[in-house]
């Protein structure tokens, strides 16, 4: 492993200022989770490393039911899925925050790390899509806010310019009558990466029978995470039935463009982003009637 | 917990075999103060690193090494050069097969070609990790890149890019002269296989395929080597033989093993895997060069890469048999993927296909085969499993065709004593029938399925085991405790089960026996860990030395009642004065009393005995649940039921059951070498899915005990059979669930699916024409 100087400003500006001013090339630390493995491997070079964990922007995790959420950067999973209100209210939030690594890792790893890792098999990044959240960008310009499926642009590549950081996430609140679920396909039963995930958002009428609206976002199909938007337009104003979640499913998966690789062929994904796609959405539907619908580690009995 | 306590303890026959104590090496191994090889620390150790080939097969044009030399902190370079030089047919012998010794010092360190991605080109030792890695990206090599070829199939064709230009094709033992990538063409035949399949009324044949796997230890491969200005050279290694370590050591580096000593640390698993030598010749020579102590450790993708697997295979196999389901006849094409030099395990895959039944009339041919892939190791019952998933999916086939009950099949046709096996040998008393009859009765075989997708398959499996040498020392303490040496590394909690048997012939609790494990300068010859052959042969020494021990002891006792030797009888533990039995010396009492009977008691026990050709028959049961969208497989419920002979310690019989058990569904449903251009895409324990306690059920056990005849407790060994059947069970339990046969490994959700999309496509075609 390469030496580099490790940098851990107390304040945005002092973060955003290194950001900008170091020479070389300074990466970003929340968790760590990705980074340190990649700098141990080589696949990333680094001539410093900026901890987040130091900011208070980035510690914050803030939900008000008229406000939505706040998740900062350096929020690890286990405090969101730990967070009673929280996991109420968004519980496709902690579909993904449950299955990310296992239970050390998720002590460490961050929605805002897997986010700007910007894998396109990253767990939390469809129902972030789903659920509309926006990113908080802090920079030398000033802050920006962009929405999370405009965030990434390539495997391991996203929007931040030189001296920008990600500060937080932040999720609307949520609607009446209104679910989410995020489910991946895995080979195995736990501690893998996503073959395809999907995540999805509904809101339904009061009586449970029609789509008010819905959201669908997609992992590992495509370079990026994908916002499949015209599949959860679709089904606006339709009656919840078999047909018009099959075609919202169809509608997803003519948008996937998977590759063939280690973990699967393209065919194979391309045909389980119909099959998870309905089952994001079964899922979401039964939430949004007020049913238990059990994510996986609840699923295997952990 | 199986039914083993009721074998083990209810019996009345023993008083510590069949027990459960806690293991001697417990409490240092859960908490970490075991030492492993990679605890290994030694004072001014330097820190070696190895520099690997990126390219599946190139020829090395040249190496320059004198950036890597110049840089602060390097204090040696190696690479061929400073290996001794090789004749054409120096061959070295070991317990595990013959070597070309040019071939074993060329996967050390590569001299003319590289022939895998992986294969070790240079060495570096710097003062840390990171400057040697340093080096390594500093080090030149100018490779003129081959055509390769990594598919055993393919490999195997004429117009096959040629691995060794001077490797050619032995058949049945003879060279043929013929050069080729088939190191060796191996022959078994039994009876007319013309005739048997003429008179079958039924005759099923299919190709399989199996992908190449790792044993998957969670150690890495390591070792540490000082080599002192005197000579002697000492290596400190994770290891299954420590002796097989100082061969190999010394042979490489063209050394007498006297001057090589190998001390076996803690070992973090081998199934077979920590046989071969990967690093200690490098670290040795290191360490001559510039005159400290050398430890090198590997990455875990450095572990997928350069060592390892087990073969990929194709295997294609035809079963005839009559109505009633006998098997008249049986014919079987193996070829198993060697890896860069020759030497996969298909002869034992040759011993192994056919072994679970009489069957009259048999052909057997096997093909080890060499490509641009690392050099296969040993893994568990090595060539076994691959060969089980051919037949025993037949017969499952064959038991659909006739309507029978797969076991009562299985039944009609079980070897048994007397039974000749297509490779000539005649089975003594073994355990086959009894395992088929404890599952027949078994209540997970008798319990219904509980919803749609569900299945139920079964399997039955074979692994030979071993004898080989084995020695044990035991030093009685005046405390009446005992030390014993014995030079078998422990693997899956043989200190336990070499104790109790010393224990059980001098009526000792366990815990008054103080196992260790020597290294080669202080406990006599034991082969290696491996062939599940340690509780037998090791125990068997054991079991000498204390009768050794037992003999002096009369001897002691005699002594100090002023009698002779026929006046001392050895009862229950204790020693008693033939004609005044009130003169009764408990163990422990004697053991006070030796300071003053001339001297110490040391027993000892070096044995090489046959294993004969019984070893230890398994059979499993596999509930599945089959994802019909997706072809995810979830496995239910696993039952193993297999012969131990005698179980010396049934939780680590157990734990054994269950490990070859996990390792068997892994090997089926998700385990592979993903290759790509040659080179592996997958050296991680990401990517390399072995199961995670969430893939698998508990596994339960159910222990037969059908001794062995020869040895003093009926020990078989029952290290490795457990991993021959799961994949066919599973391919069976599919079958069953949702009417789709699986012909290759991993049975991975993409096949599965295809597999049940293509049968409703038939059936959509059948429906409509």
């Amino acid at each position: 492993m390469q030496n580099f100087e490790y940098l851990a400003p107390e304040t945005l500006s002092e973060a955003v200022n290194l950001l900008a001013g170091n020479e070389g090339q300074t990466r970003v630390l929340a968790g760590g989770t990705d980074l340190i493995v990649q700098l141990r491997q080589g696949a990333l070079s680094a001539d410093h490393v900026l901890d987040v964990k130091h900011l208070p922007e980035c510690n914050e995790l803030g939900y008000a039911p008229s406000e939505g959420l706040t998740i900062g950067a350096a929020v690890p999973c286990h405090r969101i899925y730990n967070d009673g209100a929280i996991a109420d209210a968004y519980p496709g939030l902690i579909d993904a925050a449950a299955i990310i690594g296992g239970i050390q890792v998720q002590g460490r790893a961050t929605f805002g790390g897997n986010l700007c890792n910007a894998s396109p098999s990253a767990d939390s990044i469809p129902i972030l899509i789903a659920y509309g959240a926006e990113c908080v960008i802090a920079g030398p310009q000033g802050n920006r806010r962009v929405a999370v499926e405009d965030f990434c642009t390539a495997p391991g590549k996203n929007i931040l310019e030189k001296g920008e950081l990600l500060v937080a996430l932040h999720l609307p609140s949520v609607q009446k009558s209104s679910g989410a679920h995020y489910l991946r396909f895995i080979p195995r039963y736990e501690m893998d990466i996503a073959v395809v995930g999907a995540g999805a958002s509904v809101q339904l009428d009061e009586g449970g029978k029609m789509f008010v609206q819905a959201r669908i976002g997609l992992a590992a199909v495509a370079p990026t995470p994908l916002f499949a938007r015209e599949a959860g337009q679709l089904l606006s104003g339709k009656e919840v039935s078999e047909e018009s979640i099959e075609t919202a499913a169809l509608a997803a998966q003519s948008i996937a463009r998977p590759i063939s690789d280690m973990r699967a062929p393209a065919d194979y994904r391309k045909h389980l982003v119909k099959v998870l796609t309905r089952r994001a959405l079964l899922g979401a539907i039964r939430r949004a009637r007020g049913e238990f619908v059990p994510n996986a580690v609840q699923e295997n009995g952990q | 917990m199986s039914n083993a306590s009721k074998n083990g303890n209810g019996n009345g026959k023993y008083k510590v075999i069949g027990t459960r104590p806690i293991r001697h090496d417990g409490v240092d191994k859960v908490t970490g103060r075991a030492a492993y090889g990679i605890d290994t620390h030694l004072g001014g150790m330097l820190y070696g690193q190895i520099l690997r080939s990126p390219h599946p097969y190139a020829r090395i044009r040249g190496i320059d090494t004198s950036k890597a030399k110049a840089l602060k902190g390097v204090r040696a370079v190696i690479t061929a050069a400073d290996l001794p030089p090789s004749e054409a047919d120096e061959v070295l012998n070991l317990v595990e097969g013959s070597f070309r010794l040019k071939d074993l010092r060329s996967n050390i360190l590569a001299d003319e070609k590289v022939f895998y991605q992986g294969h070790s080109v240079a060495a570096v030792a710097a003062t840390n990790l990171h400057i040697a890695e340093e080096a390594l990206q500093l080090i030149e090599v100018d490779y003129e890149i081959l055509p390769h070829v990594d598919d055993v199939v393919a490999a195997m064709r004429d117009d096959a890019p040629l691995l060794h230009e001077d490797l050619t094709t032995k058949e049945f033992g003879e060279d043929t002269g013929k050069n080729s990538n088939i190191a060796s063409h191996i022959q078994f035949k039994l009876g007319d296989l013309e005739k048997g399949f003429a008179e079958s009324d039924i005759i099923v044949e299919e190709e399989f395929e199996t992908a190449s796997v790792h044993q998957g230890y969670i150690e890495s491969h390591n070792a540490t080597a000082e080599w002192k200005t005197d000579g002697q050279l000492t290596v400190w290694t994770s290891t299954q033989g420590a002796f097989g370590v100082q061969k190999q050591t010394a042979a490489i580096l063209g050394l007498p093993v006297s001057k090589v000593r190998v001390v076996p640390m803690e070992i973090g698993g081998g199934f077979g895997g920590k046989i071969p030598v990967y690093l200690a010749p490098q670290a040795a020579i290191l360490s001559k060069k510039c005159g400290h102590p050398v430890k090198i450790v590997m990455t875990r993708a450095d572990v997928f890469r350069s060592t390892g697997p087990t073969p990929s295979s194709y295997v294609k196999v035809k079963l005839g048999a009559d109505n009633s389901g006998k098997l008249l006849a049986a014919q079987a094409t193996i070829a198993f993927a060697a890896g860069a030099f020759p030497g996969s395990p298909v002869g034992a895959g040759a011993v192994c296909v056919l072994s679970c039944y009489a069957i009259p009339n048999g052909l057997v041919d096997g093909y080890d085969v060499v490509l641009n892939r690392p050099r296969s190791a040993a893994y568990r019952a090595p060539g076994s499993t691959q060969v089980n998933l051919a037949v025993e999916t037949l017969m499952d086939e064959i038991a659909v065709k006739l309507g029978m009950d797969p076991i009562e099949l299985r039944l009609l046709n079980a070897a048994e004593e007397g039974t000749r096996r297509v490779d000539g040998a005649v089975y003594p008393v073994v355990g086959c029938r009894e395992t088929l009859e404890q599952t027949k009765v078994h209540e997970h075989y008798l319990a219904p399925l509980s919803g749609p997708h569900q299945g139920r398959g079964v399997a039955t499996g074979f692994w030979m085991n071993a004898g080989l040498k084995s020695t044990v020392t035991a030093n009685v303490n005046e405390d009446g405790t005992v030390n014993l040496m014995e030079g078998s590394t422990d693997i899956g909690g043989s200190r336990a089960s070499i104790a109790m048997q010393f224990a059980e012939v001098l009526g000792l609790p366990a815990e008054a026996v103080n196992p260790m494990v020597g290294d080669t300068a202080s406990v006599g010859y034991t082969e290696l860990t491996g062939g599940s052959r340690v509780t037998f042969a090791t125990g068997w020494a054991a079991y000498e030395a204390a009768q050794e021990v037992k003999k002096i002891l009369i001897g002691k006792a005699a002594l100090y009642w002023e009698t002779t030797e026929d006046e001392v009888r050895f009862e229950e533990g204790d020693f008693v004065h033939s004609t005044d039995p009130e003169k009764r010396l408990t163990f422990k009492e004697l053991a006070g009393h030796l300071v003053d009977l001339g001297g110490p008691v040391v027993g000892t026990g070096a044995v090489d005995p046959n294993s004969g050709v019984g070893g230890s028959f398994t059979t499993c049961i596999a509930d599945v649940e089959v994802d019909p969208e997706t072809g995810k497989i979830k496995i239910l419920r696993f039952t193993m039921i297999q012969d131990a002979g005698t179980a010396i310690h049934p939780s680590y019989v157990e734990g054994q059951m269950q490990g070859g058990s996990v390792q068997g569904i892994g090997w089926a449903l998700n385990e592979e070498y993903f290759y790509n251009e040659g080179r592996m895409q997958n050296a991680s324990f990401l990517d390399y899915r072995i199961p995670t306690c969430l893939d698998v059920p508990m596994i339960e056990t159910v222990i037969v005990e059908v001794p062995h005849p020869d040895h003093p407790f009926g020990v078989r060994g029952v290290g490795e059979a457990s991993i021959a059947p799961p994949p066919a069970a599973i391919a069976n339990a599919i079958y069953d669930a949702v009417g789709i046969r699986l012909h290759e490994l991993p049975m991975r959700p993409d096949r599965v699916l295809a597999a049940c999309l293509a049968k409703e496509e038939a059936e959509a075609a059948t429906a409509n024409g």
